[in-house]
């Protein structure tokens, strides 16, 4: 029991940015330790487990102070590092699980005969349930990770990194992976990121809070931090769990109806089973309906259908009178968005333009407003969703928070009866969580009918008022 | 005892014509996305455009020799953009839009085209003029290739298909190809995506 | 239509070539009738091609799918030889002013679309029955093609389909923000080029993300890559090579001897 990694005074700025990414960071880490790194959105903590890493190469930004593994610079022991980050697409390279597995070592030159036993060991260790063959995608998301995670055990290393491991994945494979962690680990030193802290907890027995720009702010064993700090850090947006948070439930029950689905189902071409069928489904004014459901079982889909952006194969989807009536697939794009929004779950998807004020302005313009009319409603929205400051910048370059915000508020700039939240919460912090799900009751009470696709069991508990769950 | 290491100057030329993972990667998923660029471009234009005398559909021509010049705009290693193009080349194979093997050899001389732009500037020079000419380059080889494999002299009339038809080629590559490459990189690093690249490094620190 | 691929391993006879030797088989074929402009070579190369469809384990039905856009492109090579033929030989069968179709340009039409064909179904076939996996594996160990480059390639491709389904995420997203082209090409085309922009951040970003798990995996370590699956290149990948030249040859040397063949120059 030694140690075996060190941080002193460490901090890391990206080419390209002003600010610093992480700073004084003081931090030592034994061998056998399990720590749960945390710290509010921005804190870094990516780009530190980057570093611990080796992967930030010294020519893509400037180094303060000094970061050891073992006493030697990450960058010249990285065949002992293991690390596994958030998106399972972007991290596995082949199209079948052995040999995902297998490149790893084939990258690092072993001997083509000891590679597939060590391949169907790092399986068994995360208990993968299928055989090497096994195309990559076809598995579930928490199926990838744990192949993600099985590629790197492979090389056996003494360090293993976790990078926000179960952002990205719904209940099932989040419980999926974190069984395979606590199986596979072993001794092996651990730092995990993770944003969801109750369910990481029995897998940790230290924690270490950042402080954005700052340093260490907390270290100690789970109990000692979260009483200390727990409601600092609630208020700094991380997902503390001792601290509650109030409903929203409205009093009065649903309004006049506006939007039906009848029977309605959906095949994506191509696949041989159908996304949607047989579903019926009544929006009303003035309630949250939450649309629950495991992955693949449509919510996709129906958000796609409801919003009027596909039209359904079988049954119908229409708007009452009072939302125009009609079939919102019909319509013209500018009239869907004066009755219907549908936020995206990537936001990203959703921006045309390369200003923050042209996107919130976007929407009434198509709608022929006139320019001081649009100015207005585009100032109130950015003050209501606090992107004021970022009325000038370039919609890409924003936090995942204010994208997020960015994106409801562009839909709500033509003022929709309906709004349609594809995973409105996904990847969220506790702050932006808050925000939306106040925003989200204030419309709600103002009679907008809102539906959300949603894996956040909180979410539906603090807000829905009714809820429908897909199979 | 702290190390400070200075980041690598924007304007100074990168030390080092090796391609870095990143590179390789990036310039493949270019490539991968042109693919699908092009067969969104098929559905677009759903058959009708293979109607069209073949001079006017020259006029769009451009959009298929982007990979090329953009590969070289955004990775500025030697070989990117010969390697862009072709990898689209080969995507647009495996996607069924195409004419077999030849496509793979048209795409390849396109984007040695396009490189040989590049490589006069000694891989030093990133700006409009040598988009320019490696649109240019490139709407050339592809037209002279199409009308010497496709276009035959002996069936298509040379004063009034062959000829005009590398004409509009090439411009159509210098305007969509050339300088529509240099604005798409110049958009491309204003949302941060170039970051990683000298490209990237050139607009204002956010 | 939606994006599909197929690119999967089979063992019939030929598909479990080496993905090099296929590769080469049909390179030589379609190099060969290049060279003519008749419409026999590439007549007879259709034939044997369409002969060894079953050896390599593909259904004609499948091969109908994929070579659909080909009779698109026939029919358009007609109305693009009416207006631009060189010579008009032959009987007048229709047309305006002077642009007729003659038989002369009808054969010419024939010929060059017999020879589209005959050029384009030789890849389809290789590449439905060549794993993406294999291909990049046999050209690194039987052609010394750069390892990091294959690799590369092999790892982008694999992000295709989902490329593919952002595609239609994008412009689903659009039509939900207000911007549809209804009937006007401009604005069709102004769409066109803000999801393909959207496309391509998109497409950047995953890509130095997987770069960068890539190389937490070793990927650029500098040490020698080994290879977990060997493609072997043997007696029957060369004879592979061989027939396919020897049919492209034959084929053009067949319309030589029957006095039909035209030189491409």
């Amino acid at each position: 029991m030694g140690e075996h990694v060190r941080l002193t005074g460490f901090g890391w700025r990206h080419a390209g940015r002003r600010a610093w990414a992480i700073r004084g960071v003081d931090l030592r880490i034994d061998h056998g330790e399990r720590v749960l790194l945390l710290g509010p959105s921005g804190a870094g903590k990516s780009t530190l487990l980057a570093a611990l890493a080796g992967l930030l190469p010294a020519d893509s930004g400037e180094q303060e102070g000094e970061v050891t593994i073992d006493g030697a610079d990450p960058r010249a022991v990285r065949d002992r590092i293991g690390i596994v980050f958030q998106d399972p697409e972007t991290q596995l390279v082949m199209s079948r699980a052995g040999d995902d597995v297998a490149f790893g070592l084939e990258n690092r030159g072993v001997p083509p005969a000891e590679i597939w036993p060590r391949v169907d060991s790092a399986l068994a260790r995360v208990g993968f349930p299928y055989g090497r063959d096994r195309p990559t995608d076809a598995l579930s998301g928490g199926e990838q990770q744990r192949l993600a995670l099985a590629g790197a055990l492979a090389l056996e290393p003494t360090l293993l990194l976790l990078d926000e491991p179960t952002a990205n994945l719904d209940p099932v494979g989040a419980r999926l992976v974190r069984t395979a962690i606590t199986q596979a680990a072993g001794d092996t030193t651990l730092v995990l990121v993770e944003h969801r802290i109750e369910e990481s907890l029995p897998l940790v027995n230290r924690v270490v809070v950042l402080q954005p720009g700052g340093g260490v702010l907390a270290d100690g064993t789970p109990d000692e931090v979260f009483t200390r700090h727990g409601m600092w850090l609630a208020d700094q947006g991380v997902w503390v769990h001792n601290q509650p948070v109030t409903p929203r439930r409205s009093a009065a029950p649903g309004g006049e109806p506006l939007l039906r689905a009848v029977s309605a189902g959906y095949t994506h071409p191509g696949a041989n089973r159908p996304a949607l069928s047989a579903l019926d489904i009544e929006i009303r004014a003035s309630e949250v309906l939450a649309v629950t459901g495991p992955n693949g079982s449509g919510k996709s889909t129906l958000a796609l259908l409801l919003g009027g952006l596909l039209r359904p194969d079988s049954g119908s989807v229409e708007a009452t009178a009072a939302l125009g009536g009609g079939a919102p697939h019909r319509w013209r794009a500018a009239t869907l968005t004066q009755r219907i929004g549908s936020v995206f779950q990537d936001p990203e998807h959703q921006f045309v333009t390369n200003r923050v004020y042209d996107e919130l302005a976007l929407g009434p313009r198509r709608l022929r407003q006139p320019e001081s009319t649009v100015k207005s409603i585009v100032e109130e929205l950015l003050d209501r969703l606090h992107l004021s400051h970022l009325a000038r910048a370039n919609p890409y370059t924003l936090s995942g928070g204010e994208q997020r915000r960015l994106s409801v508020a562009t839909a709500l700039a033509t003022a929709p009866r309906v709004l349609i939240l594809d995973e409105p919460t996904f990847g969220q912090d506790r702050r932006t969580w808050l925000e939306l799900v106040d925003l989200l009751a204030k419309l709600r009470d103002d009679g907008c009918g809102i539906v959300t696709m949603t894996h956040d069991e909180p979410f539906v508990e603090t807000l829905a008022t009714r809820r429908v769950e897909l199979r | 005892m702290a190390q400070s290491t200075k980041p690598e100057s924007s304007t100074a030329t990168s030390p080092s014509l090796r391609w870095r993972t990143v590179d390789i990667v990036v310039a493949s998923v270019v490539g991968v996305a042109f693919g699908v660029v092009f067969w969104a471009w098929g559905l677009l234009w759903n058959g009708p455009a293979d109607a069209i005398p073949l001079p006017g559909r020259a006029f769009m021509y451009g959009v298929w020799l982007v990979p090329a010049v953009l590969g070289g705009l955004i990775i500025r290693k030697p070989g990117a953009a010969l390697y862009t193009e072709t990898v689209a080349a080969v995507i647009s194979m495996a996607l069924g839009t195409s004419w077999g093997w030849f496509t793979f050899a048209q795409g390849a001389l396109q984007g040695v085209a396009a490189e040989i732009a590049f490589l006069i500037v000694a891989y030093r020079a990133f700006g409009v003029l040598v988009a320019s000419l490696a649109g240019i380059l490139a709407g050339l080889a592809a037209g002279i290739f199409d009308i010497i494999v496709w276009y035959p002299a002996s069936e298509y009339d040379t004063a009034t298909m062959r000829i005009p038809y590398v004409a509009i080629t090439a411009a159509s590559a210098l305007v969509i190809a050339g300088i529509g490459s240099w604005l798409l990189t110049r958009a491309l690093a204003q949302t941060g995506a170039l970051d990683r690249f000298p490209s990237g490094r050139e607009r204002a620190a956010v | 239509m939606s994006l599909l691929v197929t690119m999967t391993r089979s063992d019939a006879l030929l598909a479990r070539r080496n993905p090099v030797a296929k590769l080469a088989a049909s390179l030589l074929l379609t190099l060969a009738l290049l060279s003519t402009l008749d419409p026999l070579a590439p007549a007879v190369a259709i034939a044997v091609e369409l002969a060894v469809v079953p050896l390599f384990g593909l259904s004609y039905r499948h091969l109908l799918r994929r070579a659909g856009p080909l009779l698109v492109a026939g029919a358009g090579i007609v109305i693009s030889l009416m207006f631009f033929a060189a010579e008009r030989e032959g009987v007048v069968l229709f047309g305006i002013g002077p642009f007729v179709v003659t038989t002369g340009v009808l054969a010419s039409a024939g010929a060059l679309t017999l020879r589209l064909f005959a050029v384009a179904l030789p890849a389809i076939i290789v590449l439905a029955t060549t794993d993406p996996t294999d291909l990049a594996d046999a050209l690194i160990q039987n052609v010394r093609a750069p390892a990091r480059f294959a690799i590369g390639a092999l790892a982008a491709f694999r992000l295709l389909p989902l490329l593919g389904a952002e595609w239609r995420s994008l412009t689903l997203a659009r039509r939900a923000r207000g911007l549809d082209a209804g009937h006007n090409p401009f604005v069709a085309l102004r769409l066109f080029a803000s999801t393909t922009f959207a496309l391509l951040v998109g497409a950047i970003r995953r890509g130095t993300r997987l770069a960068m798990a890539m190389d937490a995996r070793g990927f650029d370590s500098g040490v020698p890559r080994t290879m977990a699956r060997v493609q072997r290149f043997g007696l029957a990948d060369w004879a592979l090579i061989l027939a396919g030249a020897a049919v492209g040859v034959g084929a053009v040397a067949l319309s030589v001897a029957l006095g039909v063949f035209r030189p491409l120059l």
